[in-house]
């Protein structure tokens, strides 16, 4: 018989390789901000869980080196990405000294690739799979509820991202709400001003390239560039307009990161109902003209659940921009994420930059997944409408 | 000569071409007619090697034609395809000099040839061959789309539909065109198409193909007067049969002696236009006259409908 | 006239960038009014010009780097050795695409250190994913008809990538570019937050020093190079398409 390779298995087979028995497993270090020393996988655990997760690792990417099963390859995968988020919070408990509470142990290049791998094995199985959207959520609901297990329980307290997260609970909690209400909020207001923007510029042609041409050039100014300029108009309102101050528009903070991201968002938004609205068949508008519809039940009725599904991908984009770029708004006192971002690569402090950035790609990654899936349904129950 | 020995393709558990066994004369066309899914274009395609056969061999002037490497093989076979497939971002110039480029002609042979084939195709290479084929009307595109395949001078030609998006009009036009080129440089072609019609005006003989096999493979008189199966018979029509058959022969060799009153119909046209004249003016006889204007004798519709029973 | 008054705007635009650049204190009296206490209304701590040179090359390096690696790996992925990683290149460009910027600018410090290397990463990284998913689309959905044609033709796999399938997806590899060299110039301005030299100095020191003067002249440079080079890149890749007949954007 001969033996086959996998030549996906062959790259993850080789990371595996490199990141279980070359690079560190860990990094400890006496304080949060001094280097750290590198601990590869036998050290950083006791002698039997090291073994153990070598084991498992080593057998997880000689399954994906072969060609074997789809069903092998995902337990696979999982298997050796759940022994690794259990175990590196017991290398942590293991690496800290009794009762020493500057001592910070964190993942090091090896764990972070070991994690990239196994990802990478179950991100080809799941495509492989080509699992119905409801599936997919499904999945980012099970892997969403198994980290929040592991952070409930306890487990990875001792590793320094959660230390990080200990001494500041509560500002971690306040600033999260702060970016997820930018985030959001803005594609609100940008939803609730693009979507009939984009169909004024579909029905009067005058006005489109004019208007998409502005929103354009809005776009090429650099984020913070925006953030920092709508200071002083919007501290000239908070000023001058009576009631502005009340409702919270002020010079610095969340009302101008607000109003960037507002900015921000038209574009998809409006280009994309343009595009969709004009992609509408031209047979369907002709129908609906020939039946007597007037022209807003036209809208309603027959162009709007047409071009429905490209105007969601308008507004997939938009909610993964925004929540990339709320991180910004923390240069300008907007809050969110950002500030711990920025806070860490002031003080050197890469966990505190991890407590920052980790959240905000969970955060896009989850809503990317999510507006997929429903991208998708609509897109494929119109497909069905228009063979049945 | 193209010979083709037990020709067989299989896709996992499907027989595309099942065993398949002809001979192509040279400098005559031969049409591969069949339904969609018949097993055609796989067979052609099979010749060029654009598909390997699963078994088989396939030899042209008695040579196996995996002697060569498959892409040498196909710089000497031309190949012409429905909707041209012409090259979007190179001029017409350019389009046609492909495969002479490829095989390292000189600029100068390279621009005589292309502006002969273009001369040839009616079209001026002062102003076409800087032309991008977007430029081009449909019927200007498909005769490109010949003319390519033809530029590196191929003794054999394959053709997969290449009429097959033209409207009817242009369509009998590139026909015409395609059977002068034909005898003018004396190529073999190998020619795909569903339309019997195209099959009987074309071929000097027909294959036809139904589910892989090739169930028939002979002149075209022969398949109209002696179908080899229902299958056959229903795709040349059994309504169309008679006036297919007149298409085949020209008027002179339905000619009687003596003469006719009104207009006088050429020796060149087919039998099958003259019938159609007759019953149209309501006539019993027409003359006959050759291409200088001598006159033959006279075509009557009592000749012509004995001429298009079927042959004993 | 309609065909000249936007290339005589976009004149004019360069015009003033590189004025603007070159001899910012013409400009000082239309900036004055946005200070206050005296601050000064012109960038003084480094000159605009050297850092609009310093922005534009940090920008050009990774993408070009990007452009290298994006466009062979859509290559290697659409050749039949390389189809097995095509279903995972698309899904890994869709993860890829989630992670912003600021998070792959930030994440690259504890690896590289600080200064121009950790933007050059992040640029490079965040540049690959619009140029890599065009140039695929572009390889993938290339006219069937055109490629029979060209196997037909008896080109070899190498002369039918360079002599058809690049030049056929030419123009959609310059819109993923385009993409791309415009996100990375707003993204560079981020770097200077890891003491990278760019345009984002000047921006950032606006912020701190609350001078809006600052923050405005940063931003605008930075819009401007952004319009100038969308133009440009659009106006090739127009002229690309058209040759094929593909008609503008």
């Amino acid at each position: 018989m001969i033996i086959r390779f996998d030549k996906l298995g062959v790259v993850i087979a080789a990371i595996v390789a490199y990141a279980a028995l070359a690079a560190p497993f860990a990094t400890f270090r006496a304080n949060r901000i001094v280097p750290g020393q590198a601990r590869p996988i036998l050290e950083a655990l006791p002698p039997t869980l090291g073994i153990l997760l070598l084991a498992i690792v080593i057998a997880a990417a000689i399954v994906a080196l072969l060609r074997t099963p789809l069903i092998l390859r995902l337990a696979a995968s999982v298997a050796a990405l759940i022994a690794l988020a259990v175990l590196i919070g017991v290398a942590g408990g293991f690496l800290t000294p009794a009762g020493n509470t500057f001592a910070r142990v964190a993942p090091a290049s090896g764990f972070w690739l070991l994690i990239f791998a196994f990802t990478l094995l179950l991100a080809d199985v799941l495509t492989r799979l080509n699992l119905s959207p409801w599936a997919r959520v499904g999945v980012l609901v099970l892997a969403t509820l198994a980290i929040a297990v592991l952070l409930v329980s306890g487990s990875w307290d001792s590793l320094s991202i959660l230390k990080e997260y200990a001494s500041r609970a509560d500002s971690f909690w306040a600033e999260a709400s702060k970016h997820v209400t930018l985030a959001l909020g803005s594609l609100a207001g940008a939803v609730i001003v693009g979507i009939p923007l984009g169909v004024l510029c579909h029905r009067v042609e005058k006005l489109r390239a004019g208007v998409l041409n502005v929103l354009n050039i809005i776009q090429t100014i650099p984020s913070i560039a925006l953030f920092g300029l709508l200071i002083a108009p919007l501290g000239w309102v908070a000023v001058h307009v009576p009631g502005a101050a009340a409702v919270g528009i002020r010079g610095i903070g969340t009302a101008p990161a607000f109003v960037a991201l507002f900015l921000y968002s038209l574009l998809p938004v409006v280009a994309n109902t343009v595009v969709g609205l004009a992609g509408v068949p031209r047979a369907a508008n002709d129908a609906a003209r020939g039946m007597g519809m007037t022209d807003r039940q036209r809208l309603l009725d027959v162009e709007f659940p047409l071009a429905f599904p490209v105007i969601l991908t308008g507004i997939r984009i938009v909610l993964v921009q925004n929540i990339g770029l709320a991180t910004i708004a923390a240069l300008i006192g907007g809050g969110g994420f950002g500030v711990f971002v920025f806070q860490g690569v002031g003080q050197t402090a890469m966990d505190l930059v991890l407590l920052g950035a980790l959240p905000t790609v969970a955060l896009a990654f989850a809503a990317a997944i999510i507006l997929d899936a429903v991208i998708e349904m609509t897109a494929t129950k119109r497909r069905v409408v228009e063979t049945a | 000569m193209i010979e083709i020995e037990g020709i067989t393709k299989r896709y996992d558990d499907t027989t595309v071409v099942d065993d398949v066994s002809m001979v192509i004369e040279p400098r005559t066309i031969a049409v591969i007619v069949g339904t969609s899914g018949s097993g055609k274009t796989t067979l052609l395609r099979m010749i060029n090697r654009l598909v390997e056969p699963t078994s088989g061999v396939i030899k042209l002037d008695g040579a196996d034609n995996r002697s060569v490497p498959a892409y040498q093989l196909r710089r000497s076979i031309g190949y012409a395809i429905q909707g041209h497939g012409l090259f979007p971002h190179r001029t017409v110039a350019q389009n046609i000099a492909t495969v002479p480029l490829l095989l390292g002609w000189g600029r100068d042979r390279i621009k005589a040839r292309v502006d002969e084939l273009m001369t040839l195709y009616q079209l001026d290479p002062q102003a076409y061959g800087p032309r991008y084929p977007h430029e081009l009307s449909g019927g200007q595109q498909q005769r490109v789309g010949v003319a390519r395949a033809l530029a590196a001078e191929p003794n054999v030609l394959l053709m997969d539909e290449p009429f097959g998006a033209l409207d009817p009009i242009i369509r009998t036009k590139a026909q015409e065109d395609l059977l002068a080129i034909q005898k003018r440089f004396g190529t073999t072609i190998i020619l795909v198409t569903h339309d019997m019609e195209e099959a009987v005006h074309l071929g000097d003989k027909i294959a036809v193909m139904d589910a892989g096999k090739l169930v028939q493979y002979a002149k075209p008189a022969e398949i109209l007067a002696r179908p080899a199966s229902g299958f056959v018979e229903t795709l040349v029509g059994a309504s169309e049969r008679p006036f297919r058959l007149l298409s085949l022969g020209p008027v002179r060799d339905a000619v009687e002696p003596g003469g006719a009153e009104g207009d006088a119909i050429p020796g060149g046209a087919t039998q099958r236009d003259a019938l159609a004249e007759l019953l149209w003016s309501g006539r019993p006889a027409l003359p006959v006259k050759d291409a200088d204007g001598k006159l033959l004798g006279r075509v009557t519709v009592e000749g012509l409908v004995k001429r298009a029973a079927r042959p004993q | 006239m309609k065909a000249w008054l936007p290339a005589l705007l976009r004149l004019a635009v360069l015009l003033l960038l590189v004025v603007f650049i070159t001899s910012p204190s013409w400009f000082e009296p239309l900036l004055k009014p946005l200070t206050e206490n005296g601050a000064p209304a012109i960038y003084n701590q480094g000159s605009l010009l050297t850092l609009t040179l310093q922005h534009l090359r940090t920008v050009l390096v990774a993408t070009v780097a990007a452009t290298i690696v994006a466009v062979a790996l859509a290559i290697l992925v659409t050749r039949p050795a390389g189809v097995e990683f095509l279903p995972l290149s698309r899904s890994l460009v869709n993860i890829g695409q989630t992670f912003p910027p600021v998070a792959v600018l930030a994440l690259a410090v504890p690896a590289v250190g600080f200064g121009e290397k950790p933007t050059l990463i992040a640029l490079f990284l965040y540049g690959l994913l619009p140029i890599f998913e065009n140039a695929l689309t572009a390889l993938t959905t290339l006219p069937g008809n055109v490629m029979e044609a060209a196997r037909g033709a008896g080109m070899t796999g190498w002369q039918r990538l360079m002599k058809v399938e690049l030049p056929l997806s030419a123009p959609v590899i310059l819109g993923g570019i385009r993409l791309s060299v415009v996100i990375s110039l707003a993204t560079a301005t981020i770097g200077s937050t890891v003491a990278a030299k760019t345009l984002g100095e000047v921006i950032i020191a606006g912020l701190i020093s609350n001078n809006p003067a600052f923050v405005l002249q940063g931003g605008l440079i930075v819009a401007a190079l952004a319009v100038l080079i969308y133009d440009g890149l659009s106006a090739i890749e127009r002229f690309a398409a058209r040759r094929m007949g593909q008609g503008a954007e």
